[in-house]
């Protein structure tokens, strides 16, 4: 094996880029769980994301379009699932499963004839002054804009749900529907917000995939991508701030595993393949052992307002 | 205005109506969207819930078919059904499925080209042990640490299929295979094969496992004690433990129940139908049968007729890729259509529509 055929540098980089679309994902997710909406569609919006997003930038020539289509797509999409959940008050898992499944097909159907295209590449940020610093510059000054939109969509969020009222009242929603409902404030219709918001992310970081990351779109491209951004909000006990922590964690894993495939490691490669879906359950048995969990009090609960 | 009530107890005609209604919007929305594709609505209809039991030409072929790919979905949906109605969540039957498949093919592997008669039976064994095993995993970590369980079993799948790529490359590769990935085919494996017991008819003794496996879900739910107490488990957890029920055997019960199904499943697929190990030889229905889990309303019976009606709309999907050139991801996106419509009505089972201004009491 040689490791010196791995360029610190390039790891770093390629660590921020495979933990965008995961990062994006989950920010969505948590703010959904937030207000006390378990969604556990995120694998479907995810691809319908990224097949939209693909196909619009292919045919237009614009990944910020593609990425404009992605969200919107992604959100209609969440949407019908908090019409079942909310409105028609079904079972959460069962529908989140169910978005899942209707994900993959929509996205299998829409995508088949554009296999084996290439997209439209993104421009990169050139920041002019960061960007020329000897090492730290091409490790973490030189992305496309989506990079640094992630990052400031986790500040946002972070500042939003700890700063504002509106921040509060989502959390007090997640926390208790009933106490929220009897001081007046609109529990539904909050949780179809949150929800959309969580499709919009979604589609996000599935058109990152398609258009950045990978970049081309395949069938069932998200391999799981979908379950970790769910893993990921577990890890991060519901803060923001620790979803960029297990986002990064995971890109690097991830990274860190193709980099070792590629240098000839000495451990099998099935092994190296199979390690971010272990290390995601090795993460959510040692925080699940840990026994603060943290979740919002209503998490996952149905609200009917019977009077 | 229209609003909800809840109603005193689920209605039982709506229980029994709302699959009925689901399958009939999926069907609208369906034929909408193969209009949309440019395909004849009707007709697409017509191949894939009629033709496949009745078409001159083609009926002859697929009803067979029928019981072929009803058989593993009623069976994993069966192993489902009893953690769904604990509230206990395996959705990665797909990898319980695989891992079967791998173990119990493995030992029959392991025993080529002996001929006694009782390689097959220790197949399905080590195939719902290896099922079960797999299954055991989310249910440890569930029971020890409060690790959740959705996501464990479902992260487990990929692992499984990283394992399958591996052992169909490497471990059981067939040695007389030329190099090509793939393990021996069971056909020409006799003592091994899971053969159709009447030719022609697509029984295999996957499909009898499943029937045996209906009734015995049947029995357990409505006679048994452990039926009981997994019903009270996912209807009012609280009065559960106060009666002495304990959790933790609840969710070994079920997910071991269902990973040994699904694990047979996959080991009588393997050995029958598919044929040998390959690297894609899965073909999602440790997925599919969620839906069928809940088309059926987590009732014995119910599973029955959905796994049959989800077979159906398989071979009619093929049967509409050949006929009119249909996509066959539609078919995929239909199946799911058919889950959402089905949670949609299923608020009229629950809930009473009312009219009118609310009252102020």
């Amino acid at each position: 094996m040689d490791l010196s055929s791995i360029n610190p540098i390039l790891l770093i980089a390629s660590i921020m880029i495979s933990a965008t679309p995961i990062l994006l994902a989950a920010i969505g997710e948590m703010v959904v769980e937030k207000a006390g909406v378990l969604n556990l569609g995120v694998e479907g919006m995810m691809i319908t994301g990224a097949v939209v997003g693909f196909a619009t930038a292919v045919s237009t020539g614009s990944p910020t379009l593609g990425f404009a289509a992605a969200a919107l797509a992604s959100a209609v999409l969440s949407l019908s699932f908090g019409v079942l959940t909310q409105m028609l008050l079904s079972n959460q898992v069962a529908t989140g499963l169910g978005l899942t499944l209707v994900g993959l097909g929509l996205s299998a159907l829409i995508g088949k004839p554009y296999e084996g295209m290439k997209s439209p590449t993104m421009s990169k940020l050139d920041i002019p002054i960061l960007g020329d610093i000897p090492v730290l510059g091409p490790m973490l000054f030189s992305h496309d804009p989506m990079v640094y939109f992630s990052l400031f969509l986790v500040l946002a969020v972070w500042g939003f749900l700890k700063f504002t009222r509106a921040g509060l009242i989502l959390r007090a929603v997640g926390e208790s529907h009933d106490a929220a409902h009897a001081l007046g404030y609109k529990v539904i219709r909050i949780r179809m917000m949150a929800i959309f918001f969580g499709g919009a992310c979604a589609g996000l970081g599935g058109a990152y995939l398609s258009l950045v990351r990978v970049p081309q779109w395949t069938e069932g491209m998200t391999a799981g991508a979908g379950w970790i951004a769910l893993a990921i909000v577990v890890f991060a006990s519901w803060r923001a701030e620790r979803i960029l922590i297990g986002a990064y964690l995971f890109g690097g894993v991830t990274v860190l595993q193709l980099n070792l495939q590629a240098a000839g490691a000495r451990v099998p490669v099935e092994i190296l393949s199979m390690s971010p879906y272990l290390i995601t359950i090795l993460v959510l048995v040692i925080i699940s052992a840990r026994g603060a969990h943290g979740a919002p009090a209503s998490l996952g609960r149905p609200f009917h307002a019977s009077r | 205005m229209i609003r909800l009530e809840r109603r005193p107890q689920p209605s039982r005609a709506w229980t029994a109506l709302t699959p009925v209604l689901a399958v009939l919007l999926t069907m609208v929305v369906g034929g909408i969207m193969f209009a949309l594709l440019g395909k004849p609505p009707l007709e697409a209809i017509r191949i894939i819930f009629w033709d496949p039991l009745f078409h001159p030409q083609f009926a002859a072929y697929s009803r067979p078919q029928l019981l072929v790919k009803a058989g593993p979905l009623i069976l994993i949906a069966i192993g489902l059904s009893l953690g769904f109605r604990a509230g206990i969540w395996n959705i990665g039957a797909e990898g319980q499925y695989i891992m079967g498949a791998i173990c119990g093919a493995g030992m029959g592997l392991a025993f080529y080209p002996t001929t006694s008669p009782l390689i097959f039976p220790a197949m399905v064994m080590a195939g719902a042990l290896g099922g079960w095993a797999w299954a055991m995993i989310p249910a440890v970590l569930k029971v020890r640490f409060g690790t959740n369980e959705i996501l464990v079993s479902l992260m487990l799948v990929y692992v499984a299929e990283a394992l399958l790529a591996s052992v169909s490359q490497k471990l059981l590769r067939n040695p007389e295979g030329m190099g090509f990935p793939g393990s021996r085919n069971f056909k020409q494996f006799p003592a091994a094969h899971n053969a159709e017991i009447f030719a022609n008819s697509g029984m295999h003794w996957g499909v009898i496992a499943a029937f045996v496996a209906v009734i015995f879900a049947y029995v357990l739910l409505t006679r048994h004690i452990q039926g009981f107490n997994i019903r009270l488990t996912g209807e009012a957890p609280r009065a559960a433990r106060f009666s002495g029920v304990s959790p933790a055997r609840i969710i070994f019960l079920c997910l071991g129940f269902g990973g040994a199904l699904a694990g047979a499943a996959g080991l009588f697929e393997v050995s029958g139908p598919a044929g040998q190990i390959t690297i894609d030889f899965n073909s999602g229905y440790g997925f599919t049968a969620i839906i069928v889990a809940f088309l059926g309303r987590l009732h014995p019976v119910g599973i029955l007729l959905a796994g049959l009606l989800m077979a159906l709309t398989y071979i009619g999907g093929e049967l509409a890729q050949l006929m009119l050139g249909l996509p066959g991801a539609s078919i995929q996106l239909f199946q799911g259509m058919l889950l959402f419509f089905l949670l949609a009505t299923d608020v009229f089972t629950n809930f009473r529509l009312r009219f009118g201004k609310t009252e102020v009491t």
